[in-house]
Formats: C-alpha cells, sequence, structure tokens
C-alpha cells in the first residue's frame, strides 16, 4: 500500500496512500471553498475543538477553520510573515500566533493553501472549547466580517466530571439559540434525523480512528501518533466528520495500519519507513509547525516514535469511550465539545498521560510548550514533575511555537532531544536517575 | 469623637497591602472558633454567598512587586503572566495556610489551569473553578449560574456545618449593595475631583476591601470620603485619563503614583472589578440566587473576560465611562502575556480611534522596577493630548 516516490535529484517526500488520499480529500475541501460564493454555498467558520461538524451539514454550510488555515500558512512557510503583519497592525507579540497568523492572512488577502481566496464567512459559529482565546479570536474576526455570530459555551471540567448542569445548558443554547440562528442564517431547516444520520457515521469513522491510534501499543508501532497523528486526526478534526468521505478513509487508513503489523513495521516518515523503534515517547502539547519536518526528523533519526500525544485529542477524545450517539443527538454534541483535551483539568490531563505512559508502554513523557498557547501551556512544568512521579519513567521539556518561527530554534531543540534520549537510554539500562532534562 | 485623617486612613490601607502574610485576615479567623476563610482570585465571584454563610471572602492578588518568588518559577514558563507564579508562591510559602478554600474564576486559561493546578498542591483545601455563563439569556446562561451557584453555596454548607438561608443571603446582599454604593461614591469623588482623591489612595481604599469584611471596609470608604472632601489639595494641571486593562494582575503601586506624577488624573480604572462588578443593587426579596444571576447577567461590567454578544455595544463602555467622567484619553496598561487584555486591546482601541478618544499603550509586570519608561510614555501623552485641546 506504500508509495514510495522515484528518487529524483530532490529528494521527495515518502508518503502513504492514505496521505495521498487525505491530501486529495483537503484539496477538493479547499476548492469547494474557495468557489462557494459561485456554487451559491454559504460559509460557516468555526473551531478544531468544539468543531459541530455534523451541525454544520444539517444547513448545508461549508466548515471553514481557521485554526487549519494557520496551520496551512506554517507548513508552508507564510505564518512568520503573517504573525509580523498582525503585530504590525497592532497585535502584542505575546498573544497567540494561530490568532495572529489568520488576521495576517487576511490583511494579505486571506489566500488559502490552493493560492485561491478563501471566502468570507456568512456565519462565525463560535463554538470553541478548552481555550478562551477562541472568544477573542471570533471577536476579532466578527470585528472584520461583521456577520452573524453564534456563540456556543462549553463549561470547563474542572472537577473531573460532566455534570447534568453542564449538559442541560449546553443543549438549551443548541436548542435556543444556535440552530434556530443557523437555520436563519442557512434558509435551511433544521432536521434531526438528519443530524442522527451524520452522527452514525461519525461514529463509524471514530471506531476506526480509535483503531488506528491504539494500534501504537503494538511493538514496534506502526504509527508516529504525534507527528502522524496528525494526519490521522485531520479529517476527523475537520470537515469531514460525520462524511462518507470521513468512513472511507478510516476504513483504508486502518487497512494499511493493519498490513504494517504484520509485516511488523513501523511508521512511515517522510524519509520512508522508520527502521528500529529505539524509543517509544508520549508527547503532550501541540508540534511546530514551522519547521515540521525538521522536528519530525529529530525523533525518527534517532529512532524515537511517539506512541501516544495529546494533541490528536484537541479535536475530540474518543479513546475512552466517547462515540457520538445518533440517539442523543445534541446531548451527545455537548458531551463532545466537553470531552475534548484541553477542556479537561489538570488533574484529568495528569490522569491522561499517566495512562498513556503505561497502557503504550512509553520510555518516557515530552512536552513540547507552545509559547503562545495559555491553553496547554500553563501548567506544564507541574504535569510533567507529575507524571515522572508516577510513573518513575523520564520527563523532558522542550519548547517551540506552533506557527511563528522566530520560536524555533533547531539547534536548542535538538540538544535537549539528544540528552534527553541519552537520559531515557541510561534509565532503561537502570543508571540513570528519573530527573527532568 | 475625631476622624480619622486621609493620611492615617491610607496608612492603614498600605500595611493591609503591604502585608503578604495577610495578618487582618488571620487575626478575623482566630477571634471566633469556627471562622472560616475563602480565598478568590480576580475577576468576579459573588463573595456575598462566601458572607452568608459567615466566612470571610479574601481577595488573593497576586504577590506585587515585594513579594520574593522562590518556587513559584519553577511551575512557569518566562512566557507566562506573572500573578499564577507568585500566587503559588503564596501558597508554596505556607501564606496562605489558612485558609479554607480557593476559587479560581473563570477569567482565562492561565487561571483556569491554575485551579487545577491547586487542586494537585492542595489536596486537603477545598477548591473550586468558579464558572459563569458567557450568554446572557435567562433560561439558558442564566440558569446555568444559578445552579452553579448553588452548588457553590451546598459546598459552603458543608464547609460551614450550617445551612446558608436565603435570609442570610439577603442579609449580605443586602451589606455588599452598601459597599458597592461606596466603592461608586469614591469613583464618583474622584471623577469629579481627581485632585481630591490620588489614584493611589484610590487605588489601597479599594484594595483594602480584598482583606476586610465587607462592613468594615464600607465603614472605611465612608471615612475616607469625608476626610478627602475637606482636604485642602492643590488642583494640577493634569489630564483627565482612565486606566484600562488592570482587571487581573495588579499593576505595582509605584506605577499607578508614577501616571500621577507624570501628569495624570486617573478618574476611572478596572482595577479590582470585583468591587462594582455588579452596576445595580441586587434586590433583597426574592430568590437571592436568581438575583444574583439577574444581576451578573444584564448589570454588570464589561471586561476582556467577558463576552460581548453584540458588536455595535463592543467597546462602549469604554466610550461612555470617558464621555461620563470627562476623560481626554484612555491607557491601555496590560500585564504581559495577558491574552484576554491584549487580544481585547486593539478591538477598543478601534472603537476609541472612531470616537476620536486618543490613547496610549503599555505592559507591565507585578513585580516591575523600571517606571522611567512608562512615565516618559505617559508625559508624552498628557502633554500631546494638552497640544490638542489648547489648538
Ligand atoms: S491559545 Fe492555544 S488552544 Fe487557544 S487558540 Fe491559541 S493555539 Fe489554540
Ligand atoms: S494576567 Fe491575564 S493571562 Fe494572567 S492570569 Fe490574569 S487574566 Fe489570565
Amino acid at each position: 500500500m506504500k508509495i514510495t516516490t522515484s528518487r529524483t535529484p530532490i529528494k521527495e517526500v515518502v508518503k502513504d496512500a492514505s496521505m495521498l488520499k487525505q491530501k486529495e480529500m483537503m484539496a477538493a475541501h479547499y476548492d469547494r471553498l474557495a468557489n462557494a460564493k459561485e456554487n451559491g454555498e454559504k460559509v460557516a467558520s468555526t473551531f478544531v475543538p468544539g468543531n459541530l461538524n455534523e451541525l454544520i451539514m444539517c444547513f448545508d454550510l461549508v466548515n471553514n477553520l481557521p485554526e487549519v488555515n494557520a496551520i496551512q500558512s506554517g507548513l508552508r512557510r507564510k505564518s512568520g510573515s503573517y504573525v509580523m503583519e498582525a503585530e504590525k497592525a497592532g497585535h502584542s507579540e505575546d498573544v497567540c500566533t494561530y490568532v495572529k497568523s489568520d488576521i495576517g492572512m487576511m490583511a494579505k488577502g486571506n489566500i488559502g493553501p490552493n493560492g485561491k481566496k478563501l471566502p468570507d464567512p456568512d456565519v462565525l459559529l463560535l463554538s470553541y472549547t478548552g481555550c478562551f482565546t477562541f472568544m477573542k479570536w471570533f471577536e476579532l474576526l466578527r470585528e472584520q466580517y461583521q456577520c452573524e455570530t453564534i456563540f456556543l459555551q462549553t463549561p470547563y471540567m474542572a472537577d473531573g466530571k460532566v455534570t447534568p448542569n453542564m449538559i442541560q445548558y449546553m443543549v438549551k443554547q443548541l436548542k435556543e439559540d444556535v440552530i434556530p440562528k443557523l437555520e436563519r442564517v442557512s434558509g435551511v431547516k433544521f432536521d434531526i434525523d438528519r443530524l442522527r444520520e451524520y452522527l452514525r457515521k461519525s461514529a463509524r469513522a471514530e471506531d476506526d480512528l480509535v483503531y488506528i491510534l491504539q494500534s501504537a501499543k503494538n511493538k514496534p508501532s506502526p504509527i508516529d501518533a504525534y507527528f502522524g497523528g496528525i494526519y490521522y486526526v485531520g479529517p476527523i478534526f475537520g470537515a469531514f466528520r460525520g462524511t462518507d468521505d470521513a468512513i472511507d478513509f478510516y476504513r483504508f487508513l486502518r487497512e494499511e495500519v493493519d498490513q504494517r503489523i504484520a509485516a511488523g513495521l513501523g511508521p512511515v516518515t517522510p524519509d520512508g519507513p522508520m527502521a528500529d523503534e529505539k524509543y517509544r515517547l508520549v508527547v503532550e502539547g501541540p508540534p511546530n509547525y514551522t519547521n515540521f519536518r525538521q522536528f519530525w526528523k529529530m525523533f525518527y533519526e534517532e529512532g524515537a516514535v511517539v506512541v501516544a500525544s495529546s494533541y490528536s485529542k484537541v479535536g475530540g477524545t474518543y479513546d475512552f469511550g466517547f462515540r457520538h450517539d445518533p440517539d442523543r443527538p445534541l446531548e451527545t454534541l455537548a458531551e463532545y465539545c466537553l470531552g475534548v483535551y484541553t477542556n479537561r483539568s489538570l488533574p484529568m490531563r495528569v490522569d491522561m498521560l499517566t495512562n498513556y505512559m503505561n497502557e503504550y508502554e512509553a520510555d518516557g513523557l515530552l512536552i513540547n510548550s507552545i509559547k503562545s498557547c495559555n491553553s496547554f501551556s500553563a501548567g506544564q512544568l507541574l504535569i510533567m514533575r507529575e507524571v515522572e512521579k508516577r510513573t518513575g519513567k523520564p520527563a523532558a521539556f522542550i519548547e517551540t511555537d506552533l506557527v511563528d518561527p522566530r520560536y524555533f530554534s533547531a539547534a536548542n531543540v535538538k540538544n535537549r532531544l539528544e540528552s534527553y534520549f541519552q537520559m531515557v537510554e541510561q534509565k532503561r539500562s537502570g543508571s540513570g536517575k528519573g530527573v527532568a532534562a | 469623637m475625631s476622624t480619622p485623617s486621609t493620611t492615617e486612613i491610607v496608612a492603614r490601607c498600605e500595611a493591609l497591602f503591604e502585608d503578604l502574610n495577610f495578618t487582618a485576615a488571620r487575626e478575623w479567623k482566630d477571634a471566633e472558633p469556627g471562622r472560616k476563610v475563602i480565598g478568590y482570585m480576580p475577576v468576579y465571584i459573588p463573595r456575598e454567598i462566601i458572607h452568608a454563610a459567615g466566612m470571610l471572602p479574601l481577595g488573593v492578588l497576586g504577590g506585587g512587586d515585594q513579594l520574593e518568588v522562590i518556587h513559584g518559577d519553577a511551575y512557569y514558563q518566562s512566557y507566562i503572566c506573572r500573578i499564577p507564579r507568585s500566587t503559588i508562591e503564596l501558597g508554596v510559602s505556607g501564606r496562605l495556610d489558612f485558609v479554607d478554600g480557593m476559587l479560581f474564576p473563570s477569567i482565562c486559561d492561565v487561571i483556569r489551569n491554575l485551579s487545577g493546578m491547586w487542586k494537585m498542591m492542595f489536596p486537603d483545601i477545598y477548591s473550586k473553578y468558579f464558572d459563569v455563563p458567557q450568554t446572557y439569556e435567562d433560561e439558558v446562561g442564566g440558569r446555568f449560574y444559578e445552579n452553579e451557584m448553588a452548588e457553590f453555596r451546598h459546598d459552603l454548607e458543608g464547609i460551614a456545618g450550617r445551612k446558608v438561608t436565603d435570609q442570610d443571603l439577603h442579609n449580605s446582599i443586602a451589606a455588599y449593595n452598601e459597599n458597592r454604593r461606596f466603592v461608586r461614591d469614591l469613583y464618583a469623588l474622584r471623577a469629579q475631583k481627581p485632585w481630591q482623591v490620588p489614584a493611589a489612595e484610590a487605588y489601597l481604599v479599594i484594595r483594602a476591601g480584598m482583606v476586610l469584611p465587607v462592613e468594615e471596609h464600607t465603614k472605611l470608604i465612608g471615612e475616607y470620603l469625608a476626610a478627602a472632601e475637606i482636604e485642602d489639595r492643590p488642583m494640577r494641571d493634569n489630564c483627565r485619563v482612565i486606566l484600562t486593562g488592570m482587571f487581573c494582575e495588579q499593576p505595582p503601586l509605584n506605577l499607578i503614583k508614577s501616571l500621577e506624577l507624570s501628569g495624570c488624573y486617573v478618574v476611572d480604572d478596572d482595577l479590582m472589578l470585583i468591587t462594582r462588578w455588579l452596576t445595580e443593587d441586587v434586590p433583597t426579596k426574592g430568590d437571592p440566587l436568581h438575583n444574583l444571576s439577574q444581576a451578573f447577567l444584564h448589570h454588570s461590567e464589561s471586561t476582556a473576560a467577558k463576552y460581548q454578544p453584540d458588536l455595535q455595544e463592543k467597546g462602549q463602555h469604554l466610550v461612555r465611562a470617558v464621555r461620563r467622567t470627562g476623560a481626554e484619553g484612555v491607557i491601555f496598561a496590560s500585564p504581559s502575556f495577558c491574552d484576554p487584555a491584549l487580544l481585547d486591546r486593539p478591538m477598543l482601541q478601534n472603537v476609541l480611534k472612531v470616537a476620536g478618544i486618543p490613547y496610549i499603550a503599555f505592559k507591565y509586570a507585578e513585580n516591575s522596577g523600571q517606571m522611567q519608561p512608562i512615565r516618559e510614555q505617559a508625559g508624552t501623552f498628557t502633554d500631546s493630548i494638552k497640544l490638542w485641546s489648547a489648538a
């Protein structure tokens, strides 16, 4: 199933067939967005954590995700200039760079990854969870687009549980505010059976996603659950959850993973299949996108594979049993939002990472702390010490940024990683102490 | 009985402000067996419920510029604001060891995450993330908030070992209504005669309300108002400004003094918003939690931590404050790395631009030492305002 592109003078990047399939899906989606106005389609902008894609589809709206656009800008090395553009316009150097990348991109014509202009949204669906910055972000976009803005608040799971008050609050918001406004904007009447159908499809793809993510329990792991994980979660976190495309994609990916397990193969990296699995890591925190390949390479070159990551749960946490439930359509949307990783309390995050360390038989925890993301970063040093204490495995801390290249220092990160791998090695051979790198 | 002078009152407030061991609150607690103290962070919690349970609400606003942060830095990266690390320092160093509970209001991701850290670090002490609605429909956000408050009331009953009755709540609401009236009077007097109420004094007098029982604080403000009215203070040719962005991490006292020294009269600010969060009296009849909820939904301050559902209303609170107080400009002073304040800032500035109101902006940390740049910036600002108004 693997496609290794033939060697050319410039080394080509190796991609799984699933990655190529995903690329096609994304390209089609960006084209749909670019042509939305021409085709008479309306566009809803919304967020990955709290993405109500099934509901959006009920109103024939096209889902546009500014975060994904920021990632694309990061990967294409455009985000640096966008961030600076936003700073020139008066945004502080201290705040979330996703927001600034998005605002800078708008200022520079809002050109999407396919080189075509992204449409102005018809509605901002301010459904967010796990981060206050989202609220400010869409207030900023609303100022720009002056369009209808629909708000859905997700309470924080501070005490480690979902209470009936939380669910009732969210369902009421959906019924009394979100849905009527979406009907008004789209001109499409809400049909709960249509929603149920999409939710049913979501759950099918979610089953396969969980299978894929948990395949990392194998040794060697057939996937990388952080760098590769970003590709794996792409469709389900984005505009495809609830679609047949997502079902097909995850089924296809699952087969691919099964074949790798059967062949005893490790993950596919941009330089081809990873040879030797030397270190199994759990990673907490988002990646850096401006130097994504370089960053990944620092891992696979050393034989480090990420077997579980918290970032692959920012758009939904499915591995503890949650599935979208067509029989409780609005409640399930609420539960989905509530369960997103960054909406979980710090003690819950510690439990989750500790669980990953044990279940996936990891050698250590690595935290990639993102300079501009308070939601993830505030508290990570305590998380690190706590997981280390509970598992007896070494942890390390590196600092980068999502899309601001000024905060990616390759030399520093590499040094830190190298000494960390040495520490893992020592710890494994019983000679080292479990101290943080 | 002679009334105390402003100097005496301010000296008392300054001593309370500087006391990082919270002696006054400790003494209050020790004065009678069974008394409890509940700490809270910015920006807002309904202190009425704590008071109704017979407890002392204690505002914990970080460590200021006097606290040496030894442990706190080990918990936070350099790119996170300072208040959580100094708050941790207060906790780890035992300065909050007499507190029976800690509340972390819904203001931003940093304080939100600190709520979980506190649970892990001080597992034997009651702590709660206090969520509030960001939607303002009675049956939606209102109902959610009433239920959250009911849960809180229930928690406090457990700690107090007694029921918190509706009458208790009505009495406490009345006490805080009165306090808010005095706070508003103080703000009104300052807006009217800022030379009579220097910004640093107003700050210290209000700040005393973070540690004193509400009744005592109300009395203190009353005394200050009486003393400030009769004080003979020269009126300077200062510019009238509004300070905004200081709703959480506190600026050093020196910063507030520096602004005045560089020619500003502060006629309004968003410091310790909790003291005037509810902008009208809360009714003292009917369902008290419903009343508190209604006040929160329909009569409360605007700040960056709150969603503004109406685009046309965004930032208008600032324009109105400018008109109300006759301010000539706005100073955006925000803590470094404060996402809510700094992300809100450009939107507010755009509103001011449209309204033709001049502004400047800078950042600070609670322990900023260097005031010279701020003084220069504020001085240039006031000079230019004077030039414009003379032109
Ligand atoms: S602060 Fe973090 S979670 Fe929030 S929008 Fe920015 S990157 Fe996303
Ligand atoms: S200063 Fe700002 S970022 Fe820091 S805790 Fe307060 S509101 Fe949050």
